[in-house]
């Protein structure tokens, strides 16, 4: 029962008691090192390291913003898809990011944010979520190429997160995987659909890929000379590959694949490299990513701004429910009562 | 902007996989149901309630836990599980639980809790090997 009073130790503790919690500490820390050995699981009530907790609650409430936030550019062309066909798919992937953000924050949540705590944060512009949706969505063709790219590069990154040390976020990441692969497929259809449209249809799918193409790369984080928390991250078993390594096969698959799109990437320096045995890729501007990620993005102001707008138009709904929760509770106390 | 001041007896509870343990108050939430409600400033400053839900596949086997979510009552939370978890007929029934009437074993027990059936292997029908070889045994 004491564990829930290890961190950090309170000063008013005697001695005896400061000794009790250090020996309880080094016990749980014991443990904690097994489990890593092991390449077991933690779950949430087990004890674990302060920064283990901190790096976890970063990421994953990171990574739920992200699902919440990338809903909307996609969401700006619901009313503009082609075809009913098209609007009712592009419906059901918004709505399966809203499902991932709330996945995510409920795993979050497992490590003592609270929900709100979250949302505030966002709203305030206190949290960080993934650069790639502060890039504004300018055609159709954009519908193709984030659920290509985009989607293709999150699922490349989030396969090997269903093995992350940690139990809630790893489940959550196996629901989100399962249904990530309709995103990337219905993306890549879309694009290949204009690729064998008219030229025009062919070149707007060709622009949006040369678009989205670098920041598409630049998802999977900051190359590993300059990746400080990546090594400590992968100690403790939640990042599993580096970002340079799964920035080449990702690479090496869109290589792949565009060729069926017949169009091209737009990267003259793509290559095998048969020493190595990885793909390479052309210089990626890592001032531009820091940019976005500080802030400074095409559409950042555009995003916060919607999300703060929808948060406080649903305030009457949260209001008028849980008024309704209330009241119908009240009833039914009132129906036991006189029973 | 909605400053996050929720005193300590309102911290809501934490998702199933970590069930708050008896006599932990921190991590016990408003109960399910009877939201808090007050000035209609504090009202959108109150957590909906936690709820976990489990999901029955298919006729013949058991729910099983698919995850948690909040909402403000019972036929909201079934109405909010059914969008977040049964999106592609992923279920035929579905339970939502109230995340603090749900009582966990205790964490720090790890072994000794779980110990009885150490050294039971006779439990295990394994355990009789003599009769290997034997049909329909
Ligand atoms: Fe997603
Ligand atoms: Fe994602
Ligand atoms: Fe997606």
């Amino acid at each position: 029962m004491a564990s829930q009073n290890l961190q950090p130790v309170p000063e008013a503790l005697s001695p005896e008691e400061q000794e009790r919690a250090a020996q309880l500490e080094a016990e749980g820390q014991a443990y904690f090192d097994r489990v890593m050995a092991d390449d077991s699981r933690i779950e949430p009530k087990d004890w674990m390291p302060a920064a283990y907790r901190k790096t976890l609650l970063r990421q994953i409430s990171q990574h739920a913003h992200s699902e919440i936030i990338g809903m909307q550019p996609e969401a700006n062309w619901i009313s503009r898809a082609p075809s009913l066909k098209r609007k009712a798919i592009l419906m059901a992937k918004v709505q399966d990011e809203a499902g991932h953000g709330l996945y995510l924050y409920s795993a979050a949540e497992t490590l003592g944010q609270s929900r709100d705590k979250m949302t505030d944060d966002l709203i305030a512009g206190k949290a960080r979520y993934s650069s790639i949706f502060n890039y504004p969505a300018l055609t159709w063709a954009d519908m193709g190429a984030i659920g290509w790219l985009v989607d293709g590069a999150a699922i490349c990154n989030q396969v090997p997160l269903c093995r992350a040390s940690y139990g809630p976020y790893g489940r959550a990441m196996v629901r989100i995987c399962k249904e990530e692969s309709f995103h990337q497929r219905q993306g890549f259809e879309i694009l290949l659909e204009l690729s064998n449209g008219t030229p025009a249809q062919k070149q707007m799918a060709q622009d949006a890929v040369n678009r989205w193409y670098a920041p598409a790369l630049m998802m999977f984080g900051p190359p590993d000379d300059d990746s400080p928390n990546s090594k400590q991250s992968m100690a403790w078993n939640i990042k599993r590959f580096s970002n340079d390594e799964l920035r080449s096969r990702f690479v090496g698959m869109m290589v792949e694949q565009v060729r069926v799109l017949g169009l091209t990437l737009p990267d003259s320096e793509v290559r095998f490299n048969d020493e190595t045995r990885k793909w390479e890729h052309g210089p990626l501007d890592w001032e531009e990513f820091k940019e976005v990620l500080a802030g400074r993005g095409p559409c950042n102001a555009q995003r916060l701004e919607r999300r703060r707008e929808a948060h406080d138009d649903g305030a009457w709904v949260r209001e008028a429910a849980a008024a309704y929760a209330a009241k119908q509770a009240r009833k039914h106390a009132e129906k036991e009562y006189a029973a | 902007m909605i400053p996050n001041d929720t005193p300590t007896s309102q911290v809501p509870s934490r998702p199933l996989d970590s069930q708050a343990r008896p006599g932990n108050p921190a991590a016990v939430g408003p109960r399910p149901g009877t939201p808090v409600v007050g000035a209609p400033q504090e009202s959108t400053t109150s957590v909906w309630p936690l709820w976990e839900v489990f999901v029955r596949s298919s006729r013949g086997l058991s729910h099983v836990h698919a995850g948690s979510l909040h909402a403000p009552d019972a036929a909201m939370a079934l109405r909010n599980a059914r969008d977040l978890y049964t999106r592609r007929n992923e279920g035929v029934s579905i339970w939502v639980v109230p995340a603090d009437a749900i009582a966990a074993s205790d964490p720090d027990a790890k072994g000794s809790f779980f110990e009885s059936p150490q050294g039971k292997d006779y439990r295990h029908a394994t355990y009789y090997t003599k009769s290997e070889g034997v049909k329909h045994l």
